[in-house]
């Protein structure tokens, strides 16, 4: 149990691996391919040349000024993970597996996604390397991100609606996980998260923190040493894990993760597991899940589909119940107005999921006050949610070209 | 009898065992209980009762349709437990639940309730033996069997430690994949059911794909006892409680008269 914990394959009572019985082989092959390939030289350096050439990497950090100087607080830095290729930092983690996936000679690939990000990356890497790509979607999220919907298709991927459950994220896991027990000794599952039966959890951790490996090196260049405050939203938590863990247990940076509150934590209607939910398994882990008294999953509500999510990664868990990161919650209206307020003062429209984060951070930022420096993970780019954000705000495509048609 | 016991002897009646399944509150909570009355007139050896959970992952359409009719009608798991022991005394009494309904309830009261409503056996489909090192020695405390499953893509390293695990039977899975009739048995599951039975002591158990008489006869060829779910929730579906038991009774004459032929045969 203990060597199995120092492995990443429990957290301390989280985590573990519960799923049916014809999965343990395959999530044991993965294991050992994992620990034969991350540190093997040519892996590394094949990871290394496509973070560069193919994703962007290193993402910039930006100061981001008015919205520092709008707030009265710290100063306000954005590591722009919205610059990534597709978009999001989705691509770092389904860059790695599929070099896994390759190396045991899957030849076919099956992901989950709730805002399409993670089936855009995963559907980007599988193209890469010529891939069979299926990729499985809630029927409502297909209607919520139908241009990333699109996305998937031009890059050859299959995307499969799920009709069963809330027709949600939840629900395309479980499709996701019936699909790899089916298809077991061909297929690799690229999970899009920190959640899953152990090994995923480890491994995305893993590939996600070269956000934090450069935030910690950019912060240094930038201002000298490590941040004050670090803020990113979790749904599954990866953004945050990655951009988190270096800089995990270092009391003179607070670590800050945003959740859903979707209508408010006191309506149920959110996805805030850590803050509302209890103890419990699900996908494979044994994490905070919202739920029944009676242990029925309950299904979650957010504005943004990626956070639309009634478990989370069970290392988030640990980490809360420890004390080492803190765990707030923000809702769908906040998350609005900081969707608008950062596309016009910054000239960036950040994903819904990432204007969780930024909502937030502007109470840390008044809290630190000035001086202090306060990153923001800025996970993803928000061209995918203005469908919704025009439902939301009532803003009419049409009328402006009307408008300016007659002027 | 410990409800270990009492499910070997069920399996060592010198016959293919019978071990049809149904969902708790499906069709609805009283006629769950026709459907379970209906297993019992024909025969069953052992009555699998489905505890319904909202994410069945292990299982198919077929199963996942009837959980979350009988999850809509209210079927908690008081009332499960209610259902088990209304056939406890009659017939043994196995609960097919997911793990978090288990932990929910917390595992300790969870063992108590289910023992006290005299259920004999557990099959939990998302608690590998990995992580159920504290449960087995719990619930060998309660007298209550475990059942863990085999898959074809189990090694034989490992289906040694599922032996060992094993209080009840193994539930062999017959295929890589979920719950569901199949028309045919596939290649595998012979082949699995063979190691298991050299390699494990207590009964091996068939499930998944089970879907007429002809492929009961083929796997219990080699296996100890059968569990038909997805096929008996259809023909619940179709024909109601009645049907499923004449289908039953149906598999049983199959299976009866291909041992007698066998029998013949050798004479």
């Amino acid at each position: 149990m203990q060597q199995k914990s120092e492995a990443g394959y429990y957290f301390g009572p989280f985590g573990g691996r519960y799923v049916p019985e014809t999965l343990i082989h395959a999530l044991e092959e993965l294991e050992e391919a994992y620990e034969r390939y991350k540190d093997d030289p040519e892996f590394v350096e094949e990871l290394n040349a496509l973070a560069k050439d193919f994703v962007g990497r290193p993402t910039p950090l930006m100061f981001a000024e008015r919205l520092t100087r709008k707030w009265g607080g710290a100063n306000v830095w954005f590591k722009r993970e919205d610059l990534a290729h597709t978009g999001a930092h989705k691509i770092n983690n389904t860059l790695g597996q599929i070099l896994l996936a390759d190396r045991m000679g899957k030849e076919r690939i099956i992901a989950e996604t709730g805002a399409g990000q993670h089936g855009v990356a995963t559907a980007t890497v599988a193209a890469l390397y010529g891939k069979e790509c299926v990729v499985y979607m809630g029927d409502e999220d297909t209607r919520r991100q139908r241009s990333n919907v699109v996305r998937m298709k031009l890059l050859g991927a299959e995307v499969r609606p799920v009709t069963s459950g809330s027709r949600t994220l939840k629900d395309a896991t479980n499709e996701a996980i019936r699909d790899w027990v089916t298809n077991v000794e061909e297929t690799h599952y690229i999970i899009g998260s920190v959640v899953g039966p152990a090994p995923y959890p480890r491994i995305v951790r893993d590939l996600q923190t070269v956000m934090g490996r450069e935030m910690e090196a950019q912060a240094r260049e930038r201002f000298g040493g490590d941040p004050d405050a670090i803020v990113a939203c979790v749904g599954g938590g990866s953004n945050a894990i990655g951009a988190f863990y270096p800089f995990v247990g270092r009391e003179s940076v607070r670590l800050v993760g945003v959740e859903a509150a979707g209508r408010g934590l006191d309506t149920g209607e959110h996805g805030a597991s850590l803050t509302g939910g209890r103890p419990g398994v699900l996908h494979g882990n044994l994490s905070y899940v919202l739920q029944t008294e009676d242990g029925q999953i309950r299904e979650a509500h957010s504005i943004s589909a990626g956070l639309d999510y009634p478990s989370v990664g069970p290392e988030h868990s640990y980490l809360k119940d420890e004390g080492l990161v803190e765990y707030a919650s923000v809702t769908d209206e906040e998350a609005l107005e900081a969707f608008v307020t950062t596309a016009r003062l910054e000239g960036i429209i950040p994903a819904l999921e990432t204007a969780h984060a930024i909502s937030y951070a502007e109470k840390v930022a008044k809290d630190l006050g000035p001086g202090a420096n306060l990153l923001v993970n800025l996970s993803g780019r928000g061209d995918k949610d203005v469908d919704v954000v025009a439902d939301a705000l009532g803003i009419d495509a049409h009328e402006a070209e009307e408008v300016s048609g007659d002027g | 009898m410990t409800g270990s016991e009492r499910l070997q002897a069920a399996f060592s009646e010198g016959r293919v065992a019978l071990v049809p399944y149904l969902t708790a509150g499906y069709p609805t909570l009283e006629g769950a209980y026709s459907v379970g009355e209906a297993y019992v007139e024909a025969g069953a050896d052992v009555v699998e009762i489905g505890v319904p959970f909202s994410d069945p992952l292990a299982d198919g359409p077929t199963i996942q349709d009837t959980t979350t009719r009988a999850l809509e009608n209210g079927a908690d798991l008081g009332y499960c437990l209610e259902l088990a022991s209304r056939f406890a005394d009659r017939v043994p009494v196995l609960l097919l639940i997911y793990y978090n309904s288990v932990f929910a309830r917390g595992v300790r009261r969870f063992l108590d309730d289910a023992a006290g409503a005299g259920v004999s056996g557990l099959v939990i489909p998302d608690l590998p033996i990995d992580e159920a090192l504290d449960f087995r020695e719990m619930a060998a405390e309660k007298g209550v069997a475990i059942c863990p499953l085999a898959a074809p893509t189990t090694d034989d390293e490992r289906l040694d430690k599922i032996a060992e695990a094993a209080s009840g039977f193994v539930y062999c899975v017959s295929v890589a994949g979920v719950t569901g009739a199949r028309e045919k048995l596939p290649p595998g599951a012979v082949e699995l059911l063979r190691r298991a039975r050299s390699m494990v002591s207590v009964p091996v158990v068939l499930g998944f794909g089970i879907s007429s008489a002809g492929t009961a006869v083929e796997a219990g060829a080699e296996a100890d006892g059968l569990i038909i779910g997805s096929k008996l929730m259809q023909v619940v579906a179709e024909e109601g409680p009645e049907g499923a038991g004449a289908w039953l009774r149906e598999v049983r004459e199959a299976l009866d008269s291909a041992v007698c032929a066998k029998a013949g045969s050798r004479d």
